[in-house]
């Protein structure tokens, strides 16, 4: 029997890529190489690949240790584990001495499903966000994770790159279409724009297509970089429309939603409302496999087409 | 090979350097760490002025590393670093005002000679494991030196680091125990026990020796130990008195942070000095 293969897991084969070229990148992990499929690298790289068992602190720290030896060490673990338990670590020896450390922050949001909340991470863009020098970066397929990861090798800093569980479908064809600190526009509309982000980039071009059958025309942009945001970008966006719902698999309180309300506030935009789809602020998640998780919340297709309707019509 | 009498001599005169030039650059902050540095004054001598290979140029790749992990001992520091030629003697005179590269913790962004910025308990020994397992992947005959407060051994990332040292068989690394025996609350036995340490470390798959934490010859002698062990990781507990040097200041713990007055910082570099 074989063991489901997370598709857009290929961080493993990239890393292993440009390691061959590049004798600087090392891949650490916290006992999660089976699941995040760093094991791939370690089987091409052995002597360049380090689990440092479940002790997340020390393995960010000692990203850090390696960091200054030349190395740009690449650590990946359960976004809970790395944005919310390691967040004075990265701050503090990453962040404030402003090292290459690259963070691959796995199972994002609420996909490790009835794992329940100690496993989901719903507020870590929030924190990322909080941290001066940390870029922030959320592929969502196996194009997009591979060009996240090659654009980025010689970025001065950390990176957090946050990813689902790598069953999200294909949303990016070619290599092109996908640059690190550019919105990616994925369709044009008059009537509103549906801002997205990881999971809800293919479940807003779903929604879309259905939305475009009843009539609305809606615009789709995956805001994928937060961290260089993409200021120019999405000022132009907002300016071509009265309404922008923000949808992402984290909490509405602090995630993208936050960040696109402050360039609306910083930059002065009138004539704008922002509709924000997420994981709901002020409580934790109920019990349940991801699909049905995403369903309850609202965190998919029909979640969007019904609020993007119901909030259209008033 | 032994020593020659002339070359403690030296090291002993290097260590009241280090308390008296800490006294001088406290003066100019008003308030600091004065206990927490003399207690490490003999180790810090032993390893800038004896054992660790270094010279003053700070991006040296093959260079011995040192990190503070207790790193409010920085302001004993920076005069050995002005000292050995990584910076100008004149910036000591800023210590801890606006706008200085010196703060009360190592900045190595700002400071020449500092290997890791810290100041955050328990992080210290991590740089350490990285850094080892970076140098040993380069193949590099560099070695590692972390100096560990004792109360900081309250700290669980320490102890993800020692499992990791053991581990990866980390031969370049070592660590040194400033085991004062005394926290900011009081002696760490009553705060927060850490006894047996010997014990734990060795438990934790480390060669682990003790030593008089005063004694330059002890200091030498132990370090040369070391370098005959190259398999695994080590741990030197240096036993020693928080606020050594100075009668009033030793394991009194309202000294932990403490100013010495005008007259008070003379007659306390006098009574150094005598020795």
């Amino acid at each position: 029997m074989m063991a489901t293969q997370a598709k857009s897991f290929t961080s493993g084969k990239v890393l292993s890529d440009l390691a061959d070229e590049d004798e600087r990148i090392v891949v650490l992990t916290a006992d999660l190489g089976y699941s995040n499929r760093t094991i791939e690298f370690a089987e091409r790289h052995p002597d360049r690949f380090f689990n440092l068992g479940i002790a997340e602190h020390n393995m960010v720290t000692a990203a850090a240790g390696l960091a200054t030896i030349g190395f740009v060490p690449y650590v990946a673990t359960f976004a809970s584990f790395l944005g919310l338990l390691c967040c004075e670590q990265i701050r503090t020896d990453l962040a404030y001495p402003n090292l290459p450390v690259r963070m691959i922050a796995h199972h994002a949001g609420i996909s490790l499903g009835y794992y329940g909340t100690s496993h989901h991470a719903t507020e870590d863009i929030g924190i990322m966000r909080s941290i001066a020098n940390v870029k922030i970066v959320c592929p969502v397929d196996t194009v997009s994770l591979e060009q996240a990861l090659r654009q980025t090798v010689s970025v001065e800093g950390p990176v957090y790159f946050r990813v689902g569980r790598g069953r999200d479908p294909d949303v990016y064809q070619s290599s092109d279409e996908w640059k690190f600190g550019k919105i990616s526009r994925l369709k044009e509309g008059k009537d509103a724009l549906i801002i997205a982000n990881g999971h809800m980039v293919p479940e807003a071009c779903e929604a879309a297509k259905v939305l475009q059958s009843t009539g609305i025309d809606v615009a789709v942009v995956d805001l994928h970089t937060i961290e260089p945001l993409d200021k120019r970008g999405l000022r132009e966006l907002l300016s071509r429309v009265n309404t922008v719902f923000v949808a992402e698999e984290h909490n509405t309180r602090s995630g993208v939603a936050s960040t696109v309300a402050d360039t609306i506030v910083d930059e002065r935009l009138s004539n704008i409302r922002l509709v924000r789809i997420g994981f709901p602020s002020d409580e934790y998640s109920i019990i349940g496999a991801p699909y049905y998780l995403y369903k309850h919340y609202g965190l998919d297709s029909d979640g969007i087409v019904k609020v993007v309707t119901r909030e259209l019509k008033k | 090979m032994n020593m020659q009498k002339m070359d403690y001599d030296h090291l002993i005169e290097r260590a009241r350097f280090i308390r008296t030039e800490t006294i001088r650059l406290i003066q100019v902050a008003k308030s600091g760490h004065y206990t927490s540095v003399f207690s490490a004054a003999e180790i810090l001598s032993t390893l800038y002025y004896h054992e660790m290979r270094v010279n003053s140029d700070p991006k040296w790749q093959d260079r011995d590393r040192l990190v503070l992990s207790k790193g409010h001992v920085a302001v004993g520091v920076y005069p050995i670093l002005a000292d050995l030629g990584y910076f100008p003697k004149s910036w000591l005179d800023t210590y801890a005002q606006i706008g200085s590269a010196l703060g009360d913790h190592p900045d190595m962004r700002k400071v020449p000679g500092i290997d890791f910025s810290s100041g955050s308990l328990g992080h210290g020994l991590s740089i350490g494991v990285g850094m080892a397992l970076g140098l040993k992947l380069k193949k590099s005959p560099a070695r590692v030196f972390v100096l560990l407060g004792d109360a900081e051994m309250n700290e669980g990332q320490i102890w993800e680091a020692a499992q990791a040292a053991a581990h990866y068989k980390l031969g370049n690394l070592i660590g040194i125990i400033d085991r004062n025996s005394m926290g900011l609350d009081g002696m760490t036995e009553e705060v927060m026990g850490i006894e047996p340490l010997e014990d734990k470390w060795r438990s934790f798959g480390w060669r682990t020796t003790t030593c008089d934490g005063h004694a330059i010859p002890e200091l030498v002698k132990a370090f040369e130990e070391f370098r005959k062990h190259p398999d695994g990781p080590q741990m030197l507990i240096a036993n020693t008195i928080k606020g050594k040097g100075l009668k009033f200041m030793e394991e009194s713990r309202v000294w932990h942070l403490g100013y010495l007055h005008g007259s008070d910082a003379e007659n306390a570099i006098r009574e150094l000095s005598k020795e």
